[in-house]
């Protein structure tokens, strides 16, 4: 498949690998914070690790618009499923995420109608094809996915659809950012850039995280040596000394962004003052919600929803995943009381979320297996 | 107090999975169809343990027996798919085939069948007619007959149009022992052909994802498949058809039942172009995606050119290929070495990406 | 969720202005490209593809300008590993 397979080539990785060895020096720990949930399961779906040297730490990030949902959001969802006449469609990653009640699969079980799509399109037709039901789409995601959310709304403005609305939990990465940023106990010496949040923001939002916090940071693509790349050029403003934002996904991230996206977005949303997200606690100016013109396709204000804080149970430390601060396998229910099946967090439930990462691709020795297969 | 390492709490992760499934959901959800991880659980916690006995403990897809001289085997499936009917086939297809293979790949000469239909009221007969021809034909092409069968109609609303229930014995002429615990290290794991074709054809069936390719349920009788593997490999370990929860799934089962490391190469494996756009659009790993006429096999390391040199003589084993070894370590795991040369884990299915495949 | 795949424009759709038919692989999809219409959007174009919307054109030069940088580097580390194999201290 092209601009995929080109960017698998086994020999570049060895090249980029070596490339990679002679720029750390020796003893020296790198923390390399990649941010968006896309890059955690990329790297290891292709076993990314087995390239780097010891040195070189990737420390996972809170980019992973799954994971950073709050279980009260999650259980506001369910009981707008569960009202009258009422269909809702979900991206297939939300389904076994645990509210305070259960996931949506548990809610579907007890009879509630919740529908996996695919785009906020579908939901759209759904919503044509369907009048008597009244359709929500419970929307997530950051700056990648905000764009075809509004565009939707715009459509649905267009046709003017009156039985369809959007559940808005559309978040944004810079504020995220700053707050690990903040955080005391990060050590963190570089970042790879969320590539397709790039497309719609740019590049240079990120320009006070290398300037004023003297973090490199490079956008990086999601192939399997566009994330080798990318801690390659990191290491090499840590050799130099530099500290600036850099572009390694050029062939599909323009510098200024997507206006026509950004433009989408302001048109329907607006910031939200505060926004509480799993683990980093409330956060100003971090996400969206629907702007009055538009009411009419909004479900906060279709529906009043029960909006109950709900505290994560006392075991779960998703928030320190999140945060970087600790690794999936030292969280102390990690594989044992939360496992994919069992989920108690929303980073194992999520294919972008680090634990699941980690349980599903990453829980093996490396030692072992190295001394298994060389033979 | 110390310290625990990465390998502590991998080693304490092995030991609660080898303990015996317990089921705490109150209701059933789709997961508990997946053929995955909920599947397992379900099967061994409620239904092993209320029938427990030697023929059902080794939990293959077909019992095997002997009644006097003869050994038999005898294998059910219930068939669920949605959309009824799909390029390349239909739920009669299914039925025939589908049963048909779990017969053949014990070694068996399939027999005969028994057919169970829960039809719901409203169901048009025209479609009934097309489904029972497509049994038909593919019995005839199967070299079985339907002897025997019931049909239940149910109020509308309570049965999702049609669902059939087939069962099958078939004869053991062979004098093979094909097992699930039977793999060794140093072992090949054979694929029969392209993975993934039925499951992808049927999501796009669908037509609620709006994506369009000219693929095909890849339905088919593998008996004589699987005759032309167990002549030229007659050590072979073990056969098994990869419906639901796909390739992934039997290495999975493998793994743990043989209590070996199954290490695949992921460049090796047979995946058409289109099955892999689709599920690269639709976030889903190939290896996981139900095919309905397709095999994994492993055999000695000495049969393995032979094995897949007689599969490739014939039209549906033109793809047929090496996709991996059986290792000692580690143990029950399932390894894949990706294409871009990393490693990484192949885990049972968790959830389910794509209900009532099959 | 970040998941974005590269996909080839096959056809604009002349009834619904903003969709197109774009291939991957051989699987089919209708994709909005609204999104990307002012760079001008063509059969041929590829385009990156998430959520059903095109968010991105492609630029199969800037592709290029990587792969080729990437395989400079490749070609550095063939010649110093020719090189180490090629000086031996007898």
């Amino acid at each position: 498949m092209r601009f995929v397979d080109e960017f698998r080539d086994r020999e570049k990785a060895q090249a980029l690998a070596a490339s990679i060895a002679t720029l750390c020096e020796p003893g020296r720990r790198y923390g390399l914070m990649e941010i968006c949930g896309g890059h955690t399961h990329t790297i290891y779906k292709h076993g990314i690790e087995d390239y780097l040297p010891e040195g070189v730490e990737l420390v996972h990030g809170p980019g992973c618009p799954v994971c950073v949902i709050p279980m009260g959001r999650v259980d506001d969802a369910i009981w707008i499923a569960e009202q009258e006449g009422v269909t809702l469609t979900s991206f297939g990653d939300l389904l076994r995420v645990p509210g305070g009640r259960g996931s949506f699969l548990d809610a579907k079980a007890r009879g509630a109608d919740i529908r996996m799509v695919y785009s906020p399109l579908d939901s759209l037709r759904i919503a044509r094809e369907n009048p008597g039901r009244r359709v929500v789409f419970m929307a997530i995601g950051f700056e990648t996915t905000t764009p075809s959310t509004a565009m939707t709304v715009l459509r649905a403005a267009a046709e003017g659809l009156d039985n369809f609305s959007i559940f808005c939990n559309h978040v944004t990465i810079i504020p995220a950012l700053q707050a690990i940023l903040a955080s005391p106990d990060i050590q963190i010496d570089g970042f790879i850039g969320p590539g397709h949040v790039s497309t719609v923001i740019g590049c240079e939002p990120y320009r006070f995280i290398a300037e004023e916090r003297g973090r490199p940071f490079v956008v990086a693509g999601f192939e399997p040596l566009d994330i080798l790349q990318s801690i390659q050029m990191l290491l090499l403003q840590l050799h130099e000394g530099r500290s600036e934002v850099e572009n390694q996904y050029t062939r599909v991230v323009p510098w200024e962004g997507n206006q026509r996206a950004l433009q989408a977005i302001d048109e329907v949303m607006e910031p939200r003052p505060t926004f509480e997200w799993r683990g980093l606690g409330w956060i100003p100016d971090s996400a969206m919600r629907v702007r009055e013109k538009y009411a009419r396709f909004d479900a906060e204000r279709i529906f009043s929803l029960p909006a109950n804080r709900v505290a994560d149970p006392p075991a779960c430390q998703c928030g320190e995943v999140l945060r970087g601060t600790i690794k999936p396998w030292e969280c102390r229910v990690f594989g044992t009381a939360c496992t994919p099946e069992t989920p108690i967090g929303t980073c194992m439930v999520s294919s972008e979320g680090a634990c699941a990462a980690y349980y599903n691709f990453g829980r093996f020795s490396r030692q072992r297996v190295r001394q298994a297969t060389s033979a | 107090m110390t310290e625990r390492t990465e390998q502590d709490v991998l080693e304490r992760i092995e030991r609660i999975r080898r303990r015996p499934p317990r089921v705490t959901d109150e209701l059933i959800t789709l997961s508990h169809g997946s053929g995955g991880r909920a599947t397992h659980t379900l099967i061994e916690a409620i239904f092993l343990d209320a029938f427990r006995n030697p023929l059902l403990e080794p939990l293959e897809d077909q019992a095997v027996f002997s009644v006097g001289s003869a050994r038999l085997a005898f294998t059910t499936d219930t068939y669920v798919v949605s959309p009824l009917f799909f390029p390349g086939g239909d739920i009669g297809d299914l039925a025939v085939n589908g049963t048909v293979n779990d017969l053949a790949v014990s070694g068996a000469r399939p027999l005969h069948l028994s057919a169970g239909f829960v039809l719901e009221e409203g169901f048009p007969v025209a479609d009934l007619r097309r489904i029972v021809s497509s049994m038909a034909a593919a019995a005839e092409r199967a070299g079985v007959q339907v002897v025997t069968g019931d049909t239940k109609v149910v109020q509308r609303g309570k049965a999702d149009s049609c669902f059939i229930n087939t069962a099958g014995i078939g004869v053991l002429e062979r004098p093979v022992r094909l097992s699930v615990s039977g793999a060794r290290p140093g072992d090949a794991v054979i694929v029969s052909g392209p993975i993934g074709d039925h499951g992808i054809t049927i999501m796009l069936a669908r037509g609620e994802l709006g994506i369009e390719s000219d693929l095909r349920s890849d339905t088919a009788p593998l008996t004589e498949l699987v005759g032309l593997l167990l002549d030229a490999a007659p050590s072979t370990r073990f056969i098994r058809d990869a419906t639901r929860g796909g390739v992934a799934t039997i290495c999975n089962e493998l793994a743990q039942a043989s209590g070996v490391a199954v290490i695949l190469d992921e460049e090796a494996i047979p995946v058409r172009p289109e099955v892999r756009g689709a599920a690269e659009i639709l976030g889903i790993d190939p290896l996981y995606v139900a095919c309905e006429g397709r095999f994994v096999a492993v055999v000695g390391g000495d049969e393995t050119e032979a094995a897949v040199a007689a599969l490739r003589s014939h039209p549906e084993g033109a793809s047929a290929a090496v996709i991996g070894r059986i290792g000692d370590d580690p143990p029950g795991l399932v390894l894949v070495k990706t294409e871009f040369g990393g490693m990484r884990i192949v885990d049972m299915l968790v959830g389910d990406p794509l209900p009532r495949i099959c | 969720m970040c998941l974005g795949i590269p996909g080839e424009v096959v056809t604009l759709d002349v009834d619904r202005p903003g969709m197109a038919t774009v291939n991957v692989g051989g699987a089919r999809r209708q994709v909005n490209v609204m999104l990307v219409e002012e760079d001008g959007v063509q059969p041929g174009d590829w385009v990156l593809i998430h959520v059903g919307f095109a968010l991105a054109k492609i630029d199969e030069e800037e592709a290029r300008l990587t792969l080729s940088h990437l395989e400079e580097m490749g070609q550095a580390y063939r010649d110093e590993l020719r090189a180490l194999a090629e000086s031996r201290i007898d």
